[in-house]
């Protein structure tokens, strides 16, 4: 047993087999992906940048019943709202500081409408914080550009929720 | 008028050898990149340029215009000396490698012992970044490279002396020219592989990278240097690697001799030989690099001073007792 290990030890089988290990492995298929320019897939239920959607009419699906801005844990969430002249409710001002948002996913989970969604999107780093301070304006062009496949998952989720 | 030719000529010249040195340092600082990701199974280095060539370009960009900070507490003068010390010492030491017959910066007599005391100074750039930052992790990390490269430069010194015993000569040509019967690894194997792995220790690469072990030094005596001075530091490591790999092919592969003297082979340049052999070194420097954990300090100094330094010893003993036995003692 001992004179394996002796054997073994100043030959230095182990490191040479490794070592073979190590030139056989080098040629295999790689594991990681060639990032920017090939994505891993996402589940539908990917909590991304968050966007506002519309209703096919082009009407704003937001009530301003302001469920998610009470359940937001971090409070990034800030709506008024206001009338409008045919009576319906409507938000004036709604605004989600990106930086303090903890992509929880509650406020999605809360809105009654599917009217604010987290979307599949993960790129959109900023050189400056003010561009993370979203308002409605960009949710919903957020929500216009991202529609069918914001549609989508959530109609393949809709089994579980 | 005459000596401005001559130092043109002469400025010349090391540019030629210069310039094309510091271009295979940053290809091959890609290549190792490329290696170690391969055998992880990742891609490595693959935009910038084609297949990422020019990482290293674009990495050496980066650090041209980041700041440079100089702690407040540090030594300045020796802090901003050691990189300088380190390149300058990594790319002086090419003067006496001999790429062909006639193509050598310095063909000097004692060219391996000039390669060897360059080397051996080597620790003073890393000793001198250490002590100047004046901060703990440094200063350790510098301790335990100077440690490690005194202690292996013994063994690579007995096994020079190995090398030196069957050429007679301590010009690298003449030991190159020694080959050409039989290259210096067939005889010498197991020294080949003792130098192999020593050259590994004496440029602090794994296993034996305790002086920038980052679980516990953060990166050694380069953790208070930034922008230029780093990158400089980086520059003198692997041309120090590149030149542990050229003095490995000299002294035991051969050198510019094409490994069979006949007609594919030696119609190829002698440089393409020398290029390709540290190209091979390199490649097992990089794999090595992929598979092996680091040593502990002590097993590190045991491997130095208890395994290699007797079984040198007493491989000089053997071949010089054989070459004595058979007459084989080469006159110059």
């Amino acid at each position: 047993m001992n004179l394996i290990r002796i054997f073994k030890t100043v030959f230095l089988i182990d490191f040479l087999t490794g070592l073979l290990i190590a030139i056989k492995e080098s040629f295999k298929p790689k594991k990681t992906l060639n990032y920017p320019f090939e994505k891993g897939k996402i589940s539908p239920r990917y909590r991304g940048e968050h966007a506002l959607r519309r209703y096919p009419n082009g009407e704003e699906r937001c009530i301003a019943c302001k469920l998610c801005e009470a359940v937001c844990p971090a409070q990034a969430i800030t709506i008024e709202s206001k009338a409008r002249e045919d009576g319906s409710r409507k938000t004036t001002r709604y605004d989600i500081d990106m930086l303090k948002c903890i992509y929880c996913g509650l406020c999605e989970e809360s809105c009654p409408v599917d009217a604010i969604v987290q979307g599949p999107n993960f790129e959109f780093a900023t050189h400056t914080r003010e561009e993370l301070y979203y308002n409605k304006e960009k949710l919903l062009e957020n929500g216009d550009r991202w529609e069918n496949v914001l549609a989508a998952n959530i109609k393949a989720d809709n089994p579980y929720r | 008028m005459e000596y401005a030719i001559l130092l043109f000529s002469e400025i010349y010249k090391i540019l030629y050898v210069l310039i094309p040195v510091l271009v295979s340092v940053a290809m091959i600082v890609w290549l190792d990149r490329r290696i170690w990701a391969f055998v992880q199974k990742r891609r490595g280095p693959n935009v910038v340029g084609p297949f990422g060539l020019f990482q290293t370009l674009a990495d050496a960009l980066k650090y041209i215009f980041k700041e440079i900070i100089i702690p407040a507490s540090s030594n300045k003068i020796i802090f901003i000396l050691a990189p300088i010390v380190t390149m300058t010492l990594a790319l002086i030491a090419w003067a006496v490698i001999p790429f062909s017959e006639d193509f050598v910066l310095a063909d000097i007599n004692v060219g391996i012992l000039y390669i060897f005391a360059i080397s051996s100074l080597g620790v003073y750039g890393i000793i001198m970044g250490g002590w100047a930052s004046n901060s703990k992790y440094p200063f350790l990390g510098s301790i335990r490279s100077a440690a490690q490269m005194v202690s292996y430069e013994v063994s690579i010194g007995v096994i020079i002396i190995n090398v030196l015993l069957c050429v007679g000569s301590l010009n690298l040509s003449d030991i190159v020219l020694a080959q050409q019967k039989i290259w210096f690894v067939v005889p010498l194997f197991p020294m080949f592989v003792i130098f192999f792995i020593s050259s590994l220790a004496e440029t602090n690469r794994p296993p034996f990278d305790l002086p920038e072990a980052e679980a516990e030094l953060v990166a050694g005596y380069q953790t208070e240097y930034s922008g230029m001075m780093y990158a400089m530091f980086w520059l003198g490591e692997y041309a120090n690697i590149l030149l542990m790999c050229a003095l490995g092919s000299i002294l035991f592969l051969g050198g510019w001799l094409a490994p069979i003297n006949i007609s594919p082979f030696d119609m190829v340049p002698p440089p393409v030989w020398l290029i390709l052999k540290i190209l091979f070194l390199f490649i097992l420097f990089a794999l090595i690099k992929a598979i092996v954990p680091r040593y502990r300090y002590d097993q590190l100094m045991r491997l130095g001073w208890k395994v290699f330094l007797p079984f040198s010893l007493i491989w000089v003993v053997l071949t010089s007792g054989y070459l004595l036995y058979f007459d084989l003692l080469p006159i110059y």
